[in-house]
Formats: C-alpha cells, sequence, structure tokens
C-alpha cells in the first residue's frame, strides 16, 4: 500500500514536471516574440516604411509564427532577402514571385503545410490535411470555380502577422472566431450575391454557447468552426445535424433516438435538434419551450386533442411544479438563514433538488412523460423535505423569540422590583434620619 | 415588594440556567466534519462501487477501484453543479445530468465538463476511511 | 479587610439565621462593613459611575460564557470553524451562548472606552488616583487583546485575513518588529500554529492577568473612595449642606443591579434577534475578499493607517503611523502624571486633548465605515 502510494506520488510529481514544462514552453516563445530575435532582412527595412497593402512594419512580422521559426519573406514571396538592392532583392533571377494571386494561395501555403516531412521539423501534431480539407468546404470549392471573393488562407489566419491559433491574439482562437468569420458573413452586401442569410454572428452572440465561452471563459465551448469545420468549412446538412449537436450533448442524442420524434422528424425532413433549438440562436432553454403555452414549440407541430399535445402538457406541468417546489422550498430556507439559522445540511439536500430538475430537463428529449415524471417526483421528495427543514428553522426561530420575551419579562420583574426596593428603603432611611 | 423582588430574581435566575443547563447536554451528533471527514469504514465498500459522503457542505465522492484502492473527489460535476457518480459498469465517475465522465483521478474525459473535479487525499486510519483535503498543491 | 478574626466563637444578633451563622464562623459582618460604610456621591453626572461597575459585569458575563464555549469549543485549524458550527447548529443553547460572548465582548469594549472618556472627563484620574487609571489603561488594552485574539478564534475568512493584516502591523517596526511578528503568529505566516497561540491568550494568559489587575483596580477604588467632578466638588464645598450622599451597600448596589439586568436584557435581545454571524471557512489559498476591515474598535487605526502616504520625508508612513499610535497611547497612560495638579491650567488643555481624542476615533471609524 505505502509503495503504491509511493509510486503514484512519483507519478504525479512527474506529470507535474511535464506540465510545468508545457507551461513553459510558450512562455519562452512568448519570450523570444517580445524581444525579436528575427533575422533582418533587406524586405522589412524598405517596406516598413510603405503603407498598406505592401507595407509591413517590423513589430508585425515580427509577430509572426513564421519569422519567429526562422522563415523571411522570401519564403512565400521569393527573391532574395539578403541581397540590399531592391532590383537584386525582387529580380525574376532570384525567384522573386511578387504577390501571390488570391487563387493561388491555398496551393502556395500548402507546399509545406501539406508536407508531413517537412512540418514535423517544425511542429510534428500539426495537421497536413488543410488543403484537402479546404478542397471540400464551400470556400474551396468556389474559388476552385474561379470565384476569389471566397476566404482563402489568409482571410482568416491574416497575413505577415499570423500567430499560432493558440494565441489569444490570434485570428483563429477560439475566442475570435466567430468574429473572424462574421468580417464577411455578416456583410450583407458581400454576401448579397451568395443568396445566404447574414444574421448568424448576430444569433451566435445571442446564444448560450456565445455565453460559456465569452462570459465563462470556457474555451471548449462551441464557436462557428466546431460546428462546421474550419478548414472544410460547410453547413452540416439536415441528416449530420444530431451528430454535430451529439459530439458534445451525447445524453439529449440518445434520448431523441429512443424518442418517436426520430421518425416522425426523419419522415417530415426536420433536421433534429435545430428544429426545436434553432440553429445560431440557441437561446438557454426555459420550461415554457416545452408544454402548450404561447411559447411553447411543442404546439407547432400538436394542437389541442392529439396525444403528442397531452404528453407535453404533462412533462411541463412537472417541471413546473418541481421548479416551484424548489423555489418555495429555497425562499424559506433563505429567510430562515436571513434570522441567523443555520440551514446548512438542508442547503446541501436542496442541490440534489436543483440535480433532479437539470435532469428530467434532460430526460424530457425522450418525450416521454412517465420518465420525465420519474426524475421529476424524485426531486419533489427533496423538496418536500428541504421545505419541511425550512419550516423548522422558522419555528426554531419563533421559539427563541419566545424564550426571549419570557426572559425579558423575568428582567422585568427584576427591574420593577429593584426599584420598588430602592424607594421603600430611602424613603425610610429619609424618614428615619431627618 | 420582597415577594416581586425575590420571585423576580429567581425566575430570571431559572431563564439564565435553563438554556446553560441545556448547553451542557452534549447533542447526538458529535462529528464535526472539517478538512478531512470520516467518509466510510473500511469494508463498507465494495471493489469497484462508489459513496457520496458529506465533505463540509458539499458532497464529496468515494470510489474504491476495483484494485481495491480508494479514491476521493468532489461530488460536485463543474458543468452545471450536479452530483456525480460511480458507474460501476465503465470504472469511470458519471454525471446523470448531461452524461460527463471523469476519470478515477477526477479528470473530465467526456461530455460537456470544462474541469476536473477537485481531488482529495485518502488515507486508512485503523477502521476509518479518511478523506482530506490536498494542501498547497 | 477589617480586624483579623478572632479565634473564639463569637456571638451575632443578626436576624437572618444563615447571615448569623456565617457571622459566627468568620465575621462576615465585619466583611461587609467596609462595603456599608462606602458611599457613593449623589449629583448630576452619576450616572457616569455605573460604566465601570457594568464594563465588570460584562467581563463576568464573558468568563462564564467563555467557560461554557471551552466545552465544545476545538483549537486547531482543522476543526476550529466546525466546532464552533456546531456549537451554533447541534448544540441546544449553543447559538445563544456564543451569540451573548460575541456581542458582550464587543459591548464591552465600548463600555471600557465610555468608562476610560468618563474618567478622563471629570477628572477622576488625577492625584491620588494615578494607579487607578494605570491599571485601568492596562485593562483597556488587554481588552483590545481579549478583541483581537478572540475574533480569530472561529477561524473563518473575515478573521483570518483581519489578523493577517493586523499582525502585519506590528511587524512593521524596526528591530522588534520581525520576531515580535513572528512570536505573535507562531511563525512566518498565520496558521493553525497562529490559532493555538491566541487560543491560549485568549483563555488563558489575558483573563489572568485581567482578573489580577481588576481586583487591583477595584481595590484601589475602594481604599481611595469614589471621586467627585471638581465643578460639583466646588459646589459643594461653598455651599457644605448640599452635599449628598448614598451607601454604597445596598442603595447604589440596587441601582447598579438594575444596570446589570438592563444589560442582560439588552444582550438576550441582541443575541436572540442578531445571532452573530459565523462567515465561511478561512482558506489561505483563496485571495482576500473585498472590504477587509478589522473589528469596529479598531477601524479608527486601521483607516489612519491607511491614509498616511506611503513615504513621509525619509521615513516609511506605516512606520510613523505605528509610532505616532504608540506615543499617544504611551501619554495616554501616563496623562496623570504629566497633567499635574488636578484644578491647574493643564487640566484645560487635557481636557481638549480628550474631546480631540474622542471626535478623531469617532470621526476616523465613521470615515473607515463610508470608505471602501
Amino acid at each position: 500500500m505505502a509503495g503504491a502510494l509511493k509510486m503514484k506520488l512519483t507519478r504525479q510529481l512527474l506529470s507535474l514536471t511535464v506540465a510545468a514544462g508545457c507551461l513553459l514552453l510558450p512562455a519562452t516563445l512568448w519570450s523570444a516574440e517580445a524581444r525579436p530575435q528575427v533575422a533582418k532582412s533587406s524586405c522589412v527595412e524598405c517596406h516598413s516604411a510603405f503603407p498598406p497593402p505592401t507595407g509591413v512594419s517590423e513589430a508585425q512580422w515580427a509577430a509572426d509564427i513564421h519569422a519567429q521559426k526562422g522563415l523571411s519573406c522570401a519564403s512565400c514571396h521569393g527573391g532574395d532577402a539578403k541581397d540590399p538592392s531592391p532590383e537584386g532583392a525582387m529580380s525574376k533571377k532570384a525567384g522573386f514571385r511578387g504577390k501571390p494571386k488570391r487563387t493561388e494561395i491555398p496551393a502556395l501555403c500548402a507546399k509545406c503545410h501539406a508536407d508531413g516531412a517537412y512540418m514535423r521539423q517544425y511542429n510534428p501534431s500539426l495537421r497536413t490535411d488543410q488543403l484537402a480539407q479546404y478542397r471540400t468546404s464551400v470556400h474551396g470549392k468556389r474559388l476552385a470555380q474561379g470565384d476569389t471573393k471566397v476566404a482563402v488562407c489568409i482571410d482568416c489566419h491574416s497575413v505577415h502577422g499570423i500567430r499560432s491559433a493558440k494565441d489569444t491574439r490570434s485570428t483563429v482562437n477560439p475566442l475570435n472566431v466567430a468574429s473572424t468569420c462574421s468580417r464577411c458573413h455578416s456583410d450583407a452586401n458581400y454576401m448579397k450575391d451568395y443568396k445566404i442569410k447574414t444574421d448568424q454572428f448576430a444569433g451566435y452572440s445571442a446564444s448560450v454557447h456565445h455565453e460559456a465561452m465569452v462570459v465563462r471563459g470556457d474555451l471548449s465551448a462551441p464557436t462557428c468552426t466546431t460546428c462546421h469545420g474550419n478548414h472544410g468549412a460547410a453547413p452540416p446538412g439536415v441528416a449530420s445535424v444530431e451528430n454535430v449537436c451529439s459530439t458534445c450533448h451525447v445524453f439529449q442524442a440518445q434520448l431523441f433516438d429512443t424518442s418517436p420524434h426520430k421518425a416522425a422528424f426523419a419522415a417530415m425532413g426536420a433536421a433534429s435538434c435545430i428544429t426545436c433549438h434553432s440553429n445560431h440562436r440557441i437561446v438557454h432553454p426555459t420550461d415554457k419551450f416545452v408544454g402548450t403555452g404561447n411559447e411553447a414549440i411543442c404546439t407547432n407541430c400538436h394542437a389541442a386533442g392529439d396525444p403528442g399535445f397531452a404528453a407535453a402538457g404533462r412533462i411541463h406541468d412537472d417541471l413546473v411544479k418541481l421548479d416551484e417546489a424548489l423555489k418555495r422550498s429555497a425562499e424559506v430556507l433563505d429567510k430562515a438563514e436571513r434570522s441567523g439559522m443555520e440551514v446548512s445540511q438542508a442547503r446541501l439536500e436542496e442541490a440534489q433538488g436543483r440535480d433532479s430538475l437539470t435532469k428530467a430537463r434532460v430526460t424530457l428529449h425522450s418525450f416521454q412523460p412517465d420518465k420525465v415524471e420519474q426524475d421529476t417526483q424524485a426531486g419533489m421528495k427533496i423538496a418536500a423535505k428541504t421545505y419541511q427543514a425550512g419550516l423548522q428553522a422558522l419555528a426554531e426561530r419563533d421559539y427563541r423569540r419566545k424564550g426571549l420575551g419570557l426572559t425579558l419579562i423575568t428582567i422585568l420583574v427584576v427591574l420593577a422590583g429593584l426599584r420598588l426596593y430602592i424607594r421603600q428603603t430611602e424613603s425610610k432611611n429619609q424618614s428615619g434620619g431627618s | 415588594m420582597q415577594v416581586l423582588l425575590g420571585g423576580g430574581l429567581l425566575a430570571s435566575a431559572v431563564s439564565f440556567l435553563y438554556p446553560v443547563w441545556r448547553y451542557l447536554v452534549p447533542p447526538v451528533a458529535t462529528d464535526l466534519g472539517g478538512d478531512s471527514v470520516v467518509a466510510a469504514k473500511v469494508g463498507e465498500l465494495k471493489a469497484n462501487s462508489g459513496k457520496i459522503f458529506r465533505f463540509g457542505s458539499r458532497p464529496g465522492l468515494l470510489v474504491r477501484t476495483a484494485d481495491g484502492e480508494y479514491r476521493a473527489m468532489s461530488a460536485i460535476c463543474t458543468h452545471l453543479n450536479c452530483t456525480v457518480q460511480y458507474r460501476s459498469d465503465v470504472r469511470e465517475v458519471w454525471c446523470a445530468c448531461h452524461n460527463g465522465f471523469y476519470d478515477l483521478n477526477g479528470r473530465n474525459i467526456a461530455g460537456p465538463p470544462p474541469r476536473p473535479l477537485e481531488s482529495y487525499a485518502v488515507h486508512v486510519n485503523g477502521d476509518d476511511v479518511v478523506v482530506s483535503r490536498r494542501r498547497g498543491t | 479587610m477589617g480586624s483579623a478574626p478572632e479565634a473564639a466563637p463569637r456571638s451575632s444578633t443578626h436576624r437572618n439565621p444563615l447571615v448569623r451563622w456565617l457571622d459566627e464562623r468568620f465575621g462576615w459582618e465585619d466583611l461587609l462593613a467596609p462595603l456599608r460604610h462606602k458611599t457613593v456621591p449623589v449629583h448630576k453626572l452619576s450616572y457616569w459611575y455605573f460604566l465601570g461597575g457594568i464594563t465588570l459585569f460584562l467581563f463576568i458575563i464573558q468568563v462564564l460564557t467563555g467557560i461554557l464555549l471551552l466545552l465544545y469549543y476545538r483549537a486547531s485549524a482543522n476543526e476550529a470553524f466546525e466546532s464552533v458550527q456546531y456549537i451554533m447548529t447541534q448544540v441546544q443553547f449553543g447559538w445563544l451562548v456564543r451569540s451573548i460572548h460575541s456581542w458582550s465582548a464587543n459591548l464591552m469594549i465600548f463600555t471600557a472606552f465610555a468608562h476610560m472618556f468618563s474618567v478622563l472627563f471629570l477628572r477622576a484620574y488625577t492625584k491620588p488616583r494615578e494607579l487607578t487609571w494605570l491599571t485601568g489603561m492596562v485593562l483597556l488594552f488587554l481588552a483590545l487583546g481579549f478583541g483581537f485574539s478572540g475574533y480569530l478564534l472561529p477561524w473563518n475568512t473575515l478573521a483570518f485575513f483581519a489578523t493577517k493584516v493586523g499582525t502585519e502591523i506590528p511587524g512593521q517596526i524596526p528591530v522588534i518588529g520581525k520576531p515580535l511578528l513572528i512570536f505573535l503568529r507562531g511563525g512566518e505566516e498565520v496558521t493553525g500554529a497562529t490559532l493555538t497561540r491566541f487560543f491560549g491568550f485568549h483563555v488563558a494568559l489575558l483573563p489572568g492577568i485581567t482578573t489580577l489587575l481588576i481586583a487591583a483596580h477595584i481595590l484601589l477604588i475602594q481604599r481611595l473612595g469614589m471621586s467627585v467632578p471638581p465643578s460639583q466638588e466646588a459646589a459643594w464645598k461653598a455651599l457644605p449642606p448640599s452635599k449628598r450622599e448614598m451607601p454604597f451597600f445596598p442603595n447604589f448596589f440596587a441601582r447598579e443591579l438594575m444596570a446589570w439586568y438592563i444589560a442582560l436584557g439588552v444582550l438576550g435581545l441582541l443575541a436572540a434577534l442578531y445571532p452573530w454571524e459565523l462567515g465561511s471557512k478561512a482558506d489561505p489559498f483563496v485571495p482576500a475578499p473585498a472590504g477587509i476591515r478589522p473589528e469596529w474598535y479598531f477601524v479608527f487605526m486601521f483607516q489612519t493607517l491607511k491614509l498616511i502616504p506611503a513615504k513621509v520625508g525619509p521615513i516609511d508612513g506605516e512606520l510613523l503611523g505605528i509610532l505616532g499610535f504608540g506615543v499617544v497611547g504611551l501619554i495616554w497612560v501616563l496623562l496623570p502624571f504629566l497633567g499635574g495638579d488636578r484644578y491647574g491650567r493643564r487640566q484645560v488643555f487635557i481636557r481638549g486633548l480628550g474631546v480631540f481624542a474622542l471626535a478623531y476615533m469617532l470621526g476616523m471609524t465613521v470615515y473607515g465605515y463610508l470608505a471602501k
């Protein structure tokens, strides 16, 4: 046992050191960036004085991961970066290519990025299938047809200041992906030839996913590329929606598969998840989504009299009942806590009641009221118990106040007695003394 | 007057002494909890099973692995604060709310949980399985 | 006191058989005689005489409830918070005992300060009462020590950080600062060792010294009698028949008892309606929460130290503040020796000083609570 423990400890220490090493690695890159140790090139000397698009400042180039890895302007543009004279540096003889055409850019980048052996020298774990993926994307297909308005590598990754995607300042860092995509996709004027909507970014910005990413800082939360792919960006298509969502929402998908909606949606040609939750504007669901009320989504298909309508009503009622029971219990416990009573045990149990509600809200994706009721019933039991505990705490508070009242009465009696005693002895003394 | 004063003094003395007397009677529950807590008795848990215990004001999860080793961690899912449980069929920690999975070190391995569960130190002290918070790591 | 008890049985004429029994055994009546002869001057400022008695009563409450708390409290970083939580939730009337202990502590500090200022303004500290003042001032400092050490004992977040800041302050003193800090904390940092130490101070060291000093303080008052404010003294001198007094026992004592009962009622009211909070358990690894402030009676010093700039000339601002408070404290203790004659010119100056100190403390405290 002790040996095993020691082993475990050593292992933990080891993993800690490795983790620390991994943490330090970007830090060293960082410091390299802070003090640019990029090979001097004659190109930047002149081009830093130019206005964009031909202007490239020294700081911008120094931030570029390619510069940091030792590549030069000539790696993409050809020519000779060491030749001090413009004529020499940009001569045809030195292989100067000038500004690459947009249609050439994916292939130019792929010259290195699709070369596994080459990329291994710099970042062995980086994928090398970007070009192949790109060709399957809507962007890639359109580019192949000669549409140069679509995104190529540099539109998303920027140019002359390309940072690693892990860098939070990178245009393709998870935090910035949505706004990078929106540069084109939210521009109605730019997108008007494509006949697609431009409200995706606005929708996403109002979604739970955006909130998880930006407000809660959860970088594993989805952004555009999580569902659409990055290099192979395209809409998932009706049949694949459930697969895409279920990469994270596994449970809901499993339940949905057992539900009557599975076959019904397929027959209607409706995509699974997004039919109820929409695609980009995926807001935080409320219990009103399900049921028969005005805001209920169920009523889009179900009308009074059909069994689905009744089931929706039952599910809604069960959820609301538990929610209200939990709120009532929380209210009583709050009140007890405010009057200084200790209710931490009830609070602990109350959390389990809320678990049941969360679970029931997941279970409803089976669209079987009996299953949902099982969960809500478990929660109702807990809520009833914690509510009782709250009432008991309040009763205890009243008991304290009654005790206090009694004590105060005895104190007042003593005070009155003392007062009388003083008056009596002093009047006696005075009459005796004078 | 004497009755009033004497009676008052007596009554107030009773009202002061009654709480004191009740205070002196030790309560039934004697476990305080704390940074370390007796999560289970040795032999209470079969191999490949788990149990929820109270750790301060939060739930904790004690797992006995198939090899008989003890592991302990916070039982509050890092996704939406549900209480997690041990799944003996997959030998992992599972959150029933959104199907989140953690390994036996508390690392989030599948589903929505964004962060690992805080893991606790476990040691066996006589008949007690004692779980304590790790210090200063 | 009184004469030495006689070995031979003596006869007593008291009408109460119990008193007669006691009197015949060890001269109970003789023992009480000084109290019977003791008189308390009666004038419009007599009410201030109650403050010392109330402070004493609150101290007694502290001792009694403190002993009760000791039955369940455990002084270790692992268990302190939980044991107080246990007292508050599981032990019957535990909430009452702890709440009274906390409320009474605060009221005691308040009445002790009020007592000090009343003595200052009524010029009761001048010759021949220098020693009474001296013991009183030390008792006041001890009360603050009680407050500071007791505040940490529940081991909650606020107390933990307040103690951290509070022990940092003496650590600034040159030369002895660092050893003093280590002595107070029981190490470099506030840890479980600090808790053990503070517990020792709070329940053994301070109560012992305090009890001895209270005995000395009361003995001195007993020997010297009650001081009469100079204005009243002059009036009585001018017109001797107007002089009024009442016997300490039972007249004054009955009144004092009334004051004590009122204090008890107030304590009960506060404890039942506003049970003392517990907060959350101290965790040395979380960042200090915003708005860390010491107990109210330290706020005026805390706020002053915050206002002093980091550097005053070549000297560290904080150090200057600490030394300043040290000097003022010392002057305050030595006031009866610096003030000279009871009716002298300097008394006017001292009264002004007292008014200024009181106004400063009140102002800074209010400012400390209003400022963030």
